[in-house]
């Protein structure tokens, strides 16, 4: 069977290139790049160069960007080191939004746990935060905000430039997850005015288990893990050198083509959009008039549950997701698009279609052939209606 | 597949057979959640599936079932117990959720069928009526869970391991490499991990636990008790009360939360009735017909005849008498291996 992917937000299949570097990585580079002697030195080298490949991807100084195990560990480095370095000065309130990944999300709320305010900032059916509402929600104890650069259920793009603005006046931190808008949009740090950026080298065609955190330069953040001087200090732990070798390889391959790519990527996601909307009755695009990432593409399926749709397609070779890759197995309604106050069918009802460097017009219009006939089946054969 | 030896055997046989199969997996309950509990599909046992699934090469999807297994099974079974009956969860899961529920969602995937890892035997007889048999495994036999299924449902149903012995199944098991070969049976109620029903029903529904008096079959009374979901008819342990001859539960009323107990041969009834009857290797007979009849899982089934009273109650007549005909129970009718019907005792 000929098989679609169409989860490019859940995970990126590695480029060629990538893999190639990371495998000589392995095979050659297996100095510990904290020994002084010669093989040493070479691990530390390419590290090197991938950290300057990291920060050129995101308009940044090399020296400001620390390598993690991935995402989830950058998250709750920003924001657990930023807690705990302004501990001492007493602003204990974090802000984040309600539709944040897990990642921010349950490490903000393991710290509301743990004695931190925490205020989490509404979206409204735009999946997009009002600038109005961080104002409201700032106060003179708020030692961090985070925000999402881009959603990853639904794609839509924060205005992090003028919420990063508005906290930094009332000196607080200002971070953001970047991991999904990372590879697909341009990213410039300063222009930003963040303090802090995670991203993830496997959704931009990067190898799993890699990631990094930018940190504003002079910036107090406490460490979470320690132990050797790692990283300048700020991330103990032998270095992942044939991880970070890749992530080095990706990033220089997603700036190089990230302008062609977002032009060739979005007329295809807005043919799949436009055609099951014209094809299938009873969808709905989530957060359509946002803003969005080029390739990402949610849909609400009248008299579906989700889960049967995602069965059906991948039995037919095409892969899709229920909202967060994280979150499926588990029935609980999407939490992005509960926050955005859509009602509870219309929650666990959606799919997330998300496109990337191997789709083909081909891809689109196979899905657009056989979505129809699935949608139709799965509706005439619920007996059980479908509660909202 | 439940991750156990039969729906993995199963899966596997189908397979083998050229069928183009998809394993579904359940997840019937939240297993996040402070108050875990479940015997079956735990975590431990969807991996246990999902390997067993790539060894034998489909597809495997964990479909989650769990506000329909609220709303019917559980429900059914705090209800039951509220009532002063003795639910049997096993049979509901069977007719209101396997070859219900997941039966829709198999058919909108293009499946023709469920196949379960069912001791039990599904056959088409001529003329096109299906008919529901005892397992090759009389043992293991589970067709007396298996009785409400509809003429529909049984055309959706298929048990590949119902003309084995469990041995047999093992053996496959084995023979397949899998890993679940020696795993043990599961036991008692799945969603009740520590076998303590009581507790259970009185956490999903705390207006239980009235108190109500024990009495003899004078009606004098000889203790108080906690609640009647603590009780099933034919129950001697727990009664906290003693007498010259051991006491058991006669009857329960949950009105009035009354328990009536006396001595084990005032339990012996010749008669039963029952209600939401399922008929399968015949229409509703109008007259008394020549029937055994299976009272609990491990009763062995007793001669006697049934006949329909309307179309949805059923009278059975044993030959001899029976100890501890259990409300709430299912009471299924048998000719020879066949399923003449069944339904659940008043």
């Amino acid at each position: 069977m000929q098989r679609i992917y169409l989860d490019h937000n859940a995970t990126t299949p590695v480029l060629p290139a990538v893999a190639d570097a990371t495998a000589a990585a392995l095979r050659e580079e297996f100095g510990n790049p904290s020994s002084v002697h010669h093989f040493g030195q070479r691990a530390k080298a390419v590290i090197d160069q991938a950290r300057t490949a990291v920060a050129a991807l995101i308009g940044a100084d090399p020296s400001e960007v620390v390598f993690t195990s991935g995402g989830t560990e950058s998250d709750n480095f920003a924001i657990r080191g930023a807690a705990e370095a302004l501990e001492p000065t007493r602003r204990r309130h974090l802000i984040g939004t309600t539709i944040e990944h897990e990642a921010v999300l349950n490490t903000l709320k393991a710290l509301g746990k743990r004695g931190w305010d925490v205020t989490l900032l509404p979206v409204g059916e735009t999946g997009v935060v009002a600038v109005e509402a961080l104002r409201d929600a700032l106060r003179d104890d708020t030692a961090l905000v985070s925000v999402m650069h881009a959603n990853n259920e639904i794609g839509t793009i924060q205005p992090i430039a003028e919420l990063a603005r508005l906290a930094r006046e009332r000196g607080a931190y200002f971070h953001t997850d970047a991991v999904q808008s990372a590879g697909k949009i341009p990213i410039d740090v300063k222009a930003l005015g963040v303090d802090l950026l995670s991203i993830s080298a496997h959704k931009f065609y990067g190898p799993k288990g890699v990631g990094a955190v930018w940190i504003r330069r002079g910036l107090r953040l406490l460490p979470i893990m320690t132990g050797g001087k790692h990283e300048r200090n700020r991330r103990a732990g032998t270095e992942n050198v044939a991880g970070i070798v890749g992530m080095g390889v990706a990033a220089e391959a997603a700036r190089a083509k990230m302008q062609d790519e977002a032009a060739r990527v979005a007329p295809l996601r807005d043919r799949l959009e436009g055609g099951i909307l014209k094809g299938v009755p009873g969808t709905a695009v989530n957060g359509g008039l946002s803003p969005r990432v080029p390739n990402t593409s949610n849909i609400s399926f009248d008299r579906i549950e989700a889960e049967s749709l995602l069965i059906a397609l991948d039995l037919e070779g095409i892969a899709v997701s229920t909202g967060s890759a994280c979150s499926s197995g588990t029935l609980e309604p999407s939490h992005v698009l509960k926050a955005m106050g859509f009602p509870p069918h219309r929650t666990q009802n959606s799919i997330r279609f998300s496109l990337g460097g191997s789709t083909t017009a081909a891809d689109v219009d196979r899905v657009l052939a056989v979505l129809p006939g699935i949608v139709d089946k799965l509706r005439n054969l619920t007996r059980t209606p479908i509660r909202a | 597949m439940s991750g156990g030896v039969d729906s993995s055997v199963a899966a596997a046989l189908l397979a083998q057979q050229g069928h183009d199969v998809i394993g579904l997996s359940m997840q019937l309950y939240d297993q996040r959640g402070a108050e875990t509990f479940g015997t079956c599909c735990t975590l431990d046992d969807l991996s246990d599936a999902r390997r067993v699934a790539e060894v034998i090469g489909i597809p495997h999807y964990i479909v989650n079932f769990e506000r329909q297994f609220q709303d019917t099974v559980i429900a059914n079974f705090v209800r039951e117990y509220a009532a002063g009956r003795t639910p049997l969860p096993c049979a509901h899961c069977n007719s209101d959720l396997k070859f219900a529920a997941l039966l829709d969602r198999a058919r909108g995937l293009g499946a023709e069928q469920v196949a379960t890892g069912h001791y039990a035997r599904v056959e088409q007889a001529r003329g096109g009526r299906w008919l529901l048999r005892r397992s090759a495994d009389q043992d293991k036999d589970q067709s007396y869970f298996l009785f409400s299924l509809t003429q529909e449902q049984l055309a959706g149903a298929a048990f590949p391991v119902g003309t084995l012995t469990k041995t047999e199944v093992r053996a496959q098991a084995r023979q397949l490499g899998l890993k679940v070969a020696d795993k043990p049976d599961s036991q008692e109620i799945c969603f009740v991990a520590d076998g303590n029903y009581a507790a259970f029903v009185a956490r999903k529904e705390p207006s239980v636990a009235r108190a109500g008096s024990i009495v003899d079959t004078h009606g004098q009374v000889l203790a108080t008790h906690q609640g009647v979901h603590r009780f099933t008819v034919g129950q001697r342990k727990g009664l906290g009360v003693s007498g010259p001859a051991p006491l058991y539960v006669l009857k329960i009323e949950a009105e009035s939360g009354q328990i009536t107990v006396g001595p084990r041969t005032a339990l012996d009834r010749t008669t039963l009735t029952a209600s939401g009857v399922n008929w399968v290797s015949l229409d509703a007979p109008s007259g008394w017909t020549a029937a055994s009849a299976q009272i609990r899982h491990r009763h062995r089934a007793a001669m006697g005849r049934v006949r329909a009273l309307d179309a949805a109650r059923a009278e059975f007549m044993f030959d001899a008498p029976q100890p501890a005909i259990t409300p709430g129970q299912a009471v299924v009718f048998y000719q020879g291996d066949d399923v003449v019907g069944g339904g659940w005792i008043d």
